[in-house]
């Protein structure tokens, strides 16, 4: 039996099956990405500036990936157009570009993330707070926070085998902290001081010089994670959910640009639909990145 | 909506996204100097005079493909 308007569009919608299945699907997209965008703003306006963490974002690789993404939009097209012109080498080499323009902004995305995962924010007792970074044995640490320099008792499993050994308190470590605090803008609207103003050996710019922390001194430490803060839980939740996004995209223009390319040779026109509602899915993911840049990064 | 109907959305929606960031540069220009803040800024109209121009062979190119 054959599917009717498989291929060819409805009469009355103009459309065939697989472009209104998929603009039914972005309507649902649009409303998620829309709550959260929504969520942001509405925390965004109403977060006093001390507290907001704001210039940590690396713009320099926001704006290449941003321009990574861009390009991959306009390859897609072009692709599709080279298809509809019959011309399926040139629409391989525009589609290869689409996939690797697509691996190479989760991989510079997942070096913005590590940069993350390493950098560290202290809020001492006498109330001051500092970013920067942390090194344990000439390495950067990962992932530590206040119960890390607690320490943690072995982790053994049934049989009584230690699965994850003993971890003693960290008395002292070795901070590297960076030139201004975040906090220091909003000091400086307020005529206070800003921190780094105090430091006479702090640099123009990038880091202080290395320092001695005691944990008796703190009171809380947290790298740049989702539990740092609201700020970093809706960066994280959008640009997670989005780099999904991107690489579901990248794996259905994968497939049929590769196995699924058999198509062309049976039923072309249907093929070069499927190259359609790719690629509109492509650009809805583009598009949502076009809106999540400035508002994350300059905003 | 064809792809080429959303492509030209795309396109005017970076377009107006490269007018955020320079403005967002020209802010920042202003407040803090910087050699950074002025390539940005440079960078986007560049970025933006780029796009509409290939926006312009984009729908020179296919005219001929329905918007629907």
């Amino acid at each position: 039996m054959e599917i009717p308007y498989n291929v060819k569009s409805r009469p009355d919608t103009g459309l065939y099956n697989a472009k209104l299945g998929i603009w039914l699907f972005l309507a649902s997209e649009v409303m998620l990405f829309g709550g959260l965008f929504t969520s942001y703003v509405v925390l965004r306006v109403n977060a006093s500036a001390e507290n907001w963490p704001h210039g940590l974002l690396n713009i320099p690789i926001g704006t290449f990936n941003t321009f990574v993404l861009i390009a991959s939009s306009v390859t897609v097209v072009l692709g599709w157009a080279a298809l509809k012109m019959n011309n399926f080498a040139r629409y391989r080499k525009f589609q290869a570009i689409t996939i690797l323009c697509a691996l190479g902004f989760l991989s510079i995305k997942s070096i913005e993330y590590s940069d993350k995962f390493t950098h560290y924010e202290i809020w001492f007792k006498d109330g001051h707070r500092q970013t920067g970074h942390i090194h344990q044995d000439g390495k950067k640490a990962w992932f530590w926070n206040t119960k890390t320099l607690a320490g943690a008792p072995a982790v053994k499993d049934a049989k009584g085998n230690v699965v994850k050994p003993a971890s003693p308190p960290i008395a002292e470590f070795e901070f590297s902290p960076d030139a201004t605090h975040y906090s220091d803008a909003a000091k400086h609207t307020k005529g206070e001081p800003a921190a780094a103003e105090h430091k006479e050996s702090a640099h123009a710019s990038g880091e202080h010089a290395a320092v001695k922390v005691k944990t008796a001194d703190i009171k809380r430490l947290s790298a740049f994670v989702p539990a740092h803060s609201t700020y970093f839980a809706i960066y994280f939740t959008l640009t997670a959910l989005h780099g999904l996004h991107v690489l579901i995209g990248a794996v259905v223009i994968a497939y049929i640009w590769g196995p699924g390319a058999k198509l062309w040779k049976t039923n072309p026109e249907q093929y070069v639909n499927r190259i359609e509602v790719s690629g509109l899915f492509w650009h809805f993911v583009d598009l949502v990145w076009i809106f999540l840049f400035p508002i994350l990064y300059l905003l | 909506m064809s792809l080429k109907a959303i492509h030209i959305v795309f396109i005017s929606a970076a377009m107006l996204m490269c007018v955020v960031f320079g403005l967002w540069a020209l802010g920042e220009w202003r407040a803090a100097d910087g050699t950074a803040n002025l390539l940005y800024l440079i960078g986007s109209g560049v970025g933006f005079l780029a796009l509409a121009v290939y926006g312009w062979f984009f729908l020179k190119k296919l005219k001929n493909v329905s918007y629907l």
